[in-house]
């Protein structure tokens, strides 16, 4: 007899296995069915450095973990309720995470001796008394698949490569999601490959029914996850990359621009220069460059013949863009640069998550070289923030960074597709033919923005030479005058300064506009914050959540904002850099909280710290 | 890109000079260059708007700013680059750039090979005075071994890089040399340049009085000249020499070329080789000779060979065969969705 099906809020369940195992796939999939489903969710690909790790080694281990709900969910959730494990490696990498008392799925047919060996077990812990206090489920998959792929003639690798879809059909039933979705994927994914595709969906079948036939569900029960009450529209799954592209796209459409974007491939930033090469019939011009340097230079060449340059790095490509990013700022030229920021230094932590590109962005140039910084909080966020990039480096004729994350770039949220001719357009201004024998004067300043006039080359009358050398304040040539060096220092910080009263106010993301404690974060840390904030709210502490898009300039309120507040905690993937650029600015006494494992904040983490900052 | 639009009004060598003082050392070679392009661009029937200069840093790289053209002056060594993109951008501008021997060969050397590479159409012109100019006269990788400079007060000992012999290797399909002191030679040049599809690396020859004079001179000097350059013209054969009696042949036993006198040893007229600009076996000899003693150097076309289709036009064909196939909102709609109501 089958046990009831039982409704759960919210669940979290983490596929992990080799990466030759499929995990991404299958998480992804699960990730689709669900979001298809109707829950609000949250995923975390966290995949192993090397492209072909040794097989069945602990640093191969590649793992999907998604958190969804049938309220709103905002991080990837700190433990998980549900391990997958399709090796010995892959449970000693993830079992320490797993909720007690959560529910382990094993491969028992792939803990022979040697993939033990491998992963560093004398024992079989799927044997001893490791495993007290989970409810362990033990399966032969790889035995099972291998049965259930028979009648397609596949040879025993390919037949092998099956097991994930095998775990994702078993997964699909324990929490009732749709096997459609995936059948239909696998048909289109393997349409030249009919015999793969139908092996897969026979293994996708086999564990499906596996869930609902065999005594498993005498003991298991299976779950049901309600659709979250979300905004009426249309939605989708979207990851960061993925929206940061469309944005990008879109700000070309509303600037009547076109998009020259160029790069140099780089975890985790790449998915970006792909997205946009594949989208060619928008007339957006895609340029691999030589090397980072290129990649911002054929931009900003670009731009200055009358595109809208855009250039995507990460940190240790940024580094290389920066002289390039002086240029930009010297000549007042429109740009913008994406940072989908990394471990660092160095070369650091490439497939692994930070904000410790904040100081690189605000101040890491040679010069007094100011430029606005935006930052991402989300997958879905990315689009708005990336049109707002585009918006500003046209309207003020400036580089604009816009700082993402490797989480962000990778992770995939349900999102209400925009109403595109809603968006306000920002037609760009270029010069025309002056009338009658008038100089054209380049650095002619709007009153209002103090941005440049933009001549572009082709058009008749506005002729001029400008570069890295000083201009004149007036004629716009070059000019070694200490007082107009002076002037146009001021005038380049008055400029970017400016647009702080172009940016919408900063809102309190949740509680109270004063009281004992703000927590004030950037980027990806919304998502922990938000919850943990709620947590402490829900406690009765006097805390709010205060989030930030705009880090150059600030919002013109926010000041004030922090004002009202006895105590400021600035919780931070990094060794605590917005903390000191809200000292620098407001001299605040702003306190750090840091994490810089590569990892994104725990819930349970940023509470103590909550707690402890009202308790101090 | 070098098709011509009819200019409105003849245009003079005073249209293309901008208001800007020139700044260059009293006898410095860039002002016989920089009049001989203000000179030649009218006959060239271009127009001051289609005109792009892009420029990185060096004595050479403030070109730009006496043109009254557009012009950018950029960074060290990275104008290839920037070049690119306005071209990408804009497929129609007329864009040359202007390097330096340290700017296009040594920080910048790496854009120069994928510029050349590309085939991206642009004319780059390579001012080569065997020094770093603007920063006081350090020597460059174009520089001769035992080049004594600030930074290399006992002598260079760097083994010396040929510009040619670089653009060749990596891909030039248009290479030419010529030289400052040279008025009716560069203009030539710089139409041949100008009217090829594709990437058209020129190395111009150019003396830095202050920090490296004269060491152009055998090839600059009316009386040392003719033995010293070979005058390359097009299925005509390469003889040279005040006396016009030297050639070129193509010794199979050393696989190499070398230098002959008609009439000794039995040679005549017939055996001296026919310059064949098409020929890249050819053009990679001919941009080693002149290294040794006694050779000439190879002064006007060495190489130019257009391809058959141009690198912006494939780029940007890319993009016009899908124009129009999917609009941003059918990109966001891709995927499966579904509605909340
Ligand atoms: C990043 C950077 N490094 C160094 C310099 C200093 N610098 C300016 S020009 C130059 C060398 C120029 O030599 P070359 O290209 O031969 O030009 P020339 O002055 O001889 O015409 C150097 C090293 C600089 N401007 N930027
Ligand atoms: S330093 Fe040499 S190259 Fe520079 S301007 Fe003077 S003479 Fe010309
Ligand atoms: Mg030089």
């Amino acid at each position: 007899m089958a046990l009831e099906v039982q409704t759960l809020e919210s669940a979290v369940v983490r596929f992990a296995g080799d990466s030759g195992d499929g995990m991404q796939l299958t998480g992804s999939q699960f990730t689709n069915s669900t979001a298809l489903s109707g829950n609000d969710l949250a995923t975390f690909p966290d995949f192993p450095a090397e492209i072909r790790a040794p097989v069945g080694t602990t640093f191969g281990v590649s793992a999907f973990q998604i958190n969804f709900g049938a309220t709103s969910i905002k991080t990837v959730g700190d433990q998980p309720d549900v391990l997958v494990a399709m090796n010995p490696a892959a449970l000693k990498v993830n079992l320490s995470n797993l909720r007690k008392g959560g529910m382990l799925v094993l491969d028992e047919g792939s803990f022979t001796t040697r993939n033990l060996q491998k992963a560093g077990y004398a024992d079989n812990p799927a044997e001893g008394d490791t495993l007290d206090g989970y409810q362990v489920i033990k399966l032969d998959i790889s035995k099972m698949t291998m049965e259930a792929v028979k009648e397609f003639g596949l040879g025993n690798k390919e037949a092998l490569r099956c097991k994930n879809m095998w775990t994702l059909g078993l997964m699909l039933w324990m929490y009732t999601r749709k096997r459609q979705p995936v059948i239909d994927w696998l048909e289109k994914k393997f349409a030249k490959k009919p015999e793969i595709a139908n092996a897969n969906i026979a293994a996708l079948n086999a564990g499906h029914a596996y869930g609902e036939t065999s005594e498993l569900s005498a003991h298991i029960h299976q779950y049901e996850v309600e659709p979250v009450h979300a905004e009426p529209g249309i939605y989708r799954t979207v990851t960061g990359s993925q929206a940061l592209s469309w944005g990008i796209a879109a700000g070309g459409e509303l600037s009547g621009l076109e998009i020259m974007f160029g790069s140099y491939p780089i975890t985790p930033a790449s998915p970006i220069l792909h997205t946009l090469s594949g989208m060619k019939e928008l007339g957006i011009v895609t340029f691999q460059a030589e090397d980072e340097i290129a990649a911002i230079c054929a931009a900003l060449g670009a731009s200055y013949a009358g595109a809208l340059g855009v250039t995507s790095s990460s940190g240790p490509g940024i580094a290389l863009k920066t002289e390039a990013l002086g240029l930009a700022i010297s000549t007042e030229l429109p740009l913008v640069v994406i940072n989908s920021q990394r471990g660092g230094p160095s070369t650091g932590l490439p497939t692994k998550t930070e904000q410790s590109d904040l100081y690189q962005a605000i101040y890491g140039r040679n010069g007094d070289a100011p430029m606005p910084v935006v930052a991402t909080r989300s997958p879905g966020d990315c689009f708005e923030v990336a049109i707002e990039a585009c918006r500003l480096a046209v309207k003020y004729m400036t580089p604009v960074m816009l700082l993402t994350d490797g989480f962000i770039a990778n992770a995939a949220e349900p999102w209400k597709l925009p109403d595109l001719d809603a968006i306000e357009p920002f037609p760009a201004s270029q010069a025309k033919t002056p009338e009658g024998d008038e100089a054209f004067n380049p650095f002619l300043r709007d009153e209002e923005t103090l941005a440049r006039n933009w001549g572009v080359p082709g058009v008749k009358g506005t002729e001029h030479r400008i570069g890295g050398i000083e201009k004149s304040y007036d004629t716009g040539h070059i000019s070694y005058d200490p007082a107009n060096h002076q002037k146009m220092t001021d005038t380049r910080f008055a400029k970017i300064d400016g647009i702080a009263g172009d940016i919408p106010d900063q809102v309190v993301d949740q509680g109270e506009d004063s009281g004992t404690l703000a927590v004030v974060g950037w980027g990806s840390t919304y998502g922990p914050i938000e919850e943990a904030v709620k947590r402490a709210r829900a406690d009765g502490l006097s805390v709010s959540h205060i989030h930030l898009r705009y880090l150059n300039p600030f919002p013109k309120n926010l000041e004030n904002l922090l004002g009202g507040f006895d105590k400021i905690l600035v919780p931070e993937m990094n060794n605590g850099q917005l903390k000191t650029v809200l000292r620098d600015k407001f001299l605040l006494d702003a306190k750090p909280f840091t994490q810089v494992s590569g990892l994104p904040f725990k819930i349970g983490d940023l509470l103590s710290a909550i707690r402890a900052e009202i308790a101090s | 890109m070098n098709e011509m639009t009819t200019p409105q009004e003849k245009l003079t060598i005073k249209d293309f000079t901008s208001d800007q003082e020139v700044r260059w050392c009293p006898g410095c070679g860039d002002y016989a260059i920089l009049k001989c392009m203000q000179r030649t661009l009218p006959e060239l029937g271009a127009t001051r708007e289609n005109t792009v200069f892009v420029s990185g840093i060096g004595c050479s790289s403030r070109f730009p700013y006496y043109m009254d053209t557009y012009g950018f002056h950029t960074i060290h060594g990275r104008a290839p680059a920037i070049a690119t993109g306005v071209k990408l951008a804009k497929p129609e501008l007329d864009v040359w750039v202007i390097t330096g021997d340290g700017d296009g060969l040594s920080i910048g050397g790496n854009h120069l090979v994928h510029a050349i590479r590309r085939d991206v159409d642009l004319n780059i012109l390579l001012f080569n005075n065997q020094i770093y100019g603007l920063t006081k006269g350090q020597y460059s990788p174009t520089s001769v071994v035992g080049t004594k400079t600030p930074s290399t007060p006992q002598g260079s000992v760097d083994p010396t890089l040929n510009p040619i012999a670089f653009a060749l290797g990596s891909g030039a399909r248009f290479v030419a040399r010529t030289v400052d002191t040279a008025q009716k030679h560069m203009p030539d040049v710089f139409k041949r340049a100008h009217a090829f599809k594709g990437a058209s690396f020129v190395e111009i020859l150019q003396n830095c009085i202050v920090y490296n004079d004269a060491i152009w001179e055998e090839i600059t000097n009316k009386k040392t000249a003719p033995d010293h350059q070979l005058l390359l013209e097009h299925g005509t054969p390469m003889i040279f020499g005040a006396e016009r009696n030297k050639g070129i042949i193509f010794n199979t036993k050393s696989f190499a070329l070398e230098v002959v006198t008609i009439g000794e040893n039995s040679v005549t007229e017939g055996d001296i080789l026919v310059h064949d600009e098409t020929s890249l076996q050819m053009a990679r000899m001919l941009g080693d000779l002149g290294e040794k003693p006694g050779e000439p150097a190879p002064m006007g076309v060495i190489y130019a060979s257009e391809a058959d289709h141009s690198y912006v036009d494939a780029v940007r064909g890319q993009m016009d065969s899908e124009k129009g196939k999917r609009t941003l909102k059918d990109i966001i709609r891709g995927g499966q969705t579904w509605v909340v109501e």
